[in-house]
């Protein structure tokens, strides 16, 4: 009897969970295929957004770190490969500029009622992305070294500098601070992050003509030869992945890093538990007078392709929904900053937000920043060596950018 | 052999290589002469969760319509070739106009990206080729006259290198050497200096990669100088012990000249493979200090959001000639000996 029982009630279970994961989003026909990075937030999205999977309406998604590579030639095939494809701020821009995406304002007027306003990327007057996450790099630091030492979490790259050397100075680690310098993607990344904490911009307004601040990049690339001589000697070496056993293995205690995988470094299931417990999270630091963290904030969102049938950019538009729903936000509250409408912040978002009030800029969403961002990864190892100047190293970034964007059409 | 008989032998394969190497080429090398169109931009209020900006676009329309009328592009002719990625002709001359002396000249050529990847290029062509071709004798030889029944399991594990994947076999290499691994730590221990690090300095990241090559290739020239060795004539060698020769005499004056013509194949092999290095540049992280040919290539493709087609196909036909040129020598010296014979 109780066998019976039990089996009847583990039936029923069975049954109730099978139509709550068919989540009824009022689709009727079509078919969502969703191409995206793969983190935990995304690949909770996707999840979601599968629930609207019925008879007649097939969910297929692939979460691949190479999406970026995938997406043009995907969505340039008539129809299109995938119907979703997620995006982020840098990532966006080789859809708008091959017109691979289309507007999605008649979609967002229908079905998009649970949007802000702040979730609508809007280009030239029309809604060309939804976003559904902030991200932007962050301190982390080790709050029972920092507090053993009587220090409190750095707000400028100077108090930053000072912390470190003192803990230098007093034994506890020889190499305490940690970023992903590696030559490449990572570092330029952490040379725009640093520029736009100084004001400048980028480029003459309007054009695509490189217009750094001489002043303000030098004073970045110092800042950035300073923090490489307190960071192992692999430094050249380290992107967002490697540098995480570092600080696992308790031989950093400030570190610059993803505020998307801040999560990861306080899990319950971390391989060091005590030093889990014992990370932190604060706005990044500000450099020089500007008082601005220096940071780029970064949006995740999605695109619907052009090249699909209407039926179908409904379809992946309402999944899409499901996917960025409410509901979806209530169980998954510590996945990522969420930009959606009842997020409550917890541990792991304090940095991204902090660097959200203290009025960090947003990375540039421009046609040619992708052409600077590899011409600065190119060109910035060897001044950090030391082998080069500061003016050398910006001269060359200068010369690879303006052959890349000759080729690319943007300059003359 | 009859013509007729060889072209029906030979067609198929024939067939293939023009469709899946000559092809190819030609339309790499059609590509490298094309740029992408003068992009029509925009200016327009762009929002975002993070406010509101007054910011340029791409009129994709516009493109569209430039694109739909030629689809490869603008022409640029040999432009991309000597533009400052590549050649950089008008860099080079104002580096001698405005340089004081030789050693200004070379460190300011060495700065340009072309260059910088072309010398380690040709360091390691030229470093690894030789090495390989030596040990791999030095291995064979020993493989050659150990007992019969070790002979399987050693063979076996002399291949191991060439049998990981490039990509595997660098990163397995790059963990050891980390400061926190087998050999990283050992030579910490040894040298007695903890800031010993084989990632840090271009020189050691250098010697790393050359020292990766050697172990990756080595047993390529021992398989096949091995082979070679199992048909080295008895008589000769027996005769050359009657007439008192030793151990190393027989392999100084009988064995390396019946093997010569391997050692040319393993070079000329060697010397087309190097040339292309690419694999221990990504799994080393050694970008900061050693590019080459091919990392330029990939870099000009993935490194962007929007890749450099054309830039990409220059450096690839650039690629192609420097292994012709490379092989010219070795090629000639073949072409002589066939001559010679018939």
């Amino acid at each position: 009897m109780t066998t019976f029982f039990k089996t009847s009630v583990a039936a029923i279970a069975l049954m109730a969970s099978a139509s709550l994961a068919n989540a009824d989003c009022g689709i009727e026909k079509g078919s969502v295929r969703i191409l995206s990075n793969d983190f935990t937030a995304l690949r909770v999205i996707a999840d979601w957004a599968e629930k609207c999977a019925t008879g007649s309406v097939t969910v297929t998604r692939n979460q691949t770190q190479e999406h970026k590579n995938i997406q043009t030639p995907a969505l340039t095939t008539n129809p299109a490969s995938y119907t979703v494809a997620m995006v982020a701020s840098n990532s966006i821009v080789p859809l708008l500029n091959d017109d691979l995406i289309r507007p999605l304002d008649d979609l967002v007027a229908k079905y998009g009622q649970q949007l802000n306003d702040s979730q609508k990327i809007v280009v030239d007057g029309k809604i060309m992305a939804i976003a559904f996450m902030a991200n932007s790099q962050q301190l982390f630091y080790r709050d029972d070294i920092l507090a053993e030492h009587g220090l409190t979490p750095p707000t400028t790259y100077a108090e930053f500098f000072a912390a470190a050397e003192k803990l230098r100075a007093a034994g506890v680690m020889a190499t305490p601070v940690s970023s992903n310098f590696k030559p490449g993607w990572n570092v330029a990344a952490e040379f725009v992050n640093t520029y736009l904490g100084t004001g400048a911009d980028f480029f003459a307004p309007g054009t695509a003509a490189l217009a750094l601040d001489h002043d303000a990049a030098v004073e970045v690339l110092d800042n950035m030869k300073t923090m490489t001589e307190y960071m192992s000697a692999d430094w050249a070496t380290y992107d967002s992945n490697a540098q995480k056993p570092v600080w696992e293995a308790g031989e950093a205690a400030l570190s610059i890093a993803w505020g998307s995988i801040a999560g990861s470094y306080i899990a319950e299931d971390n391989p060091s538990p005590e030093i889990a417990k014992h990370t932190s999270f604060a706005a990044a630091p500000t450099i020089g007078d500007h008082g601005i963290p220096a940071v780029a904030l970064w949006w995740d969102g999605f695109t619907i392709a052009k090249n699909i049938s209407d039926e179908d950019a409904e379809a992946s538009f309402r999944a899409m929904m499901n996917g960025i729903s409410g509901d979806m936000l209530a169980e998954n509250q510590e996945a990522a900053v969420w930009l959606i409408d009842g997020y409550e912040p917890s541990k792991t978002s304090a940095g991204v937000l902090a660097n959200l009030q203290g009025g960090a800029r947003p990375y540039p969403m421009l046609p040619y920043m992708g052409l600077l961002h590899t011409a600065l990864g190119d060109n910035l190892a060897e001044f950090l060596q030391g082998k080069e100047s500061a003016d050398q190293a910006l001269a060359d970034t200068a010369a690879a950018y303006n052959t890349a964007a000759k080729e690319a059409g943007f300059l003359n | 052999m009859k013509h007729k008989t060889f072209m029906a032998f030979i067609w198929p394969s024939l067939l293939a290589m023009i469709l899946f190497i000559a092809l190819p080429i030609v339309s790499v090398g059609y590509q490298s002469l094309f740029i992408e169109h003068e992009q029509v931009l925009k200016e327009a209020k762009n929002c975002g969760p993070f406010g509101c900006t007054t910011s340029v676009s791409v009129d994709a329309e516009a493109m569209n319509a430039l694109r739909e009328e030629q689809p490869a592009g603008r022409y640029n002719g040999l432009g991309t070739y000597a533009n400052g990625s590549h050649l950089a002709f008008d860099e080079i001359t104002e580096i001698f106009a405005s340089s004081q002396n030789f050693g200004e000249i070379r460190t300011r050529i060495m700065n340009l990206p072309f260059y910088k990847a072309l010398i380690f290029t040709l360091a390691y062509t030229f470093i690894v080729t030789p090495l390989v071709i030596i040990l791999g004798f030095i291995i064979a030889i020993v493989v050659n006259s150990i007992p019969k029944a070790l002979k399987g399991p050693v063979i076996f594990f002399s291949l191991l290198p060439m049998l990981v994947t490039p990509l595997v076999g660098s990163l397995v290499l790059f963990w050891m050497i980390d400061s926190r691994g087998v050999i990283g730590a050992l030579l910490q221990a040894l040298f007695q200096d903890p800031s010993l690090s084989l990632k840090a300095s271009p020189t050691l990241t250098w010697i790393t990669l050359f020292v990766y090559g050697v172990w990756h290739s080595a047993p390529f020239a021992f398989v096949v100088f091995y082979a070679g060795l199992q048909t080295v004539p008895q008589d000769t060698l027996e005769s050359a012990m009657v007439d008192g020769a030793s151990r190393w005499e027989r392999v100084r004056f009988v064995t390396i000249p019946y093997l010569m013509p391997l050692a040319t194949f393993i070079a000329l092999m060697q010397l087309m493979d190097n040339f292309r290095v690419f694999e221990p540049i990504i799994g080393f992280s050694a970008a900061a200090n050693a590019t080459t040919l091919s990392y330029l290539i990939y870099n000009d493709l993935r490194a962007a959001e929007s890749p450099l087609f054309g830039s990409a196909a220059a450096t690839s036909m650039l690629t192609i000639v420097g292994v012709i040129i490379l092989l010219l020598p070795v090629l000639r010296r073949n072409w002589r000996d066939f001559n010679r014979k018939a």
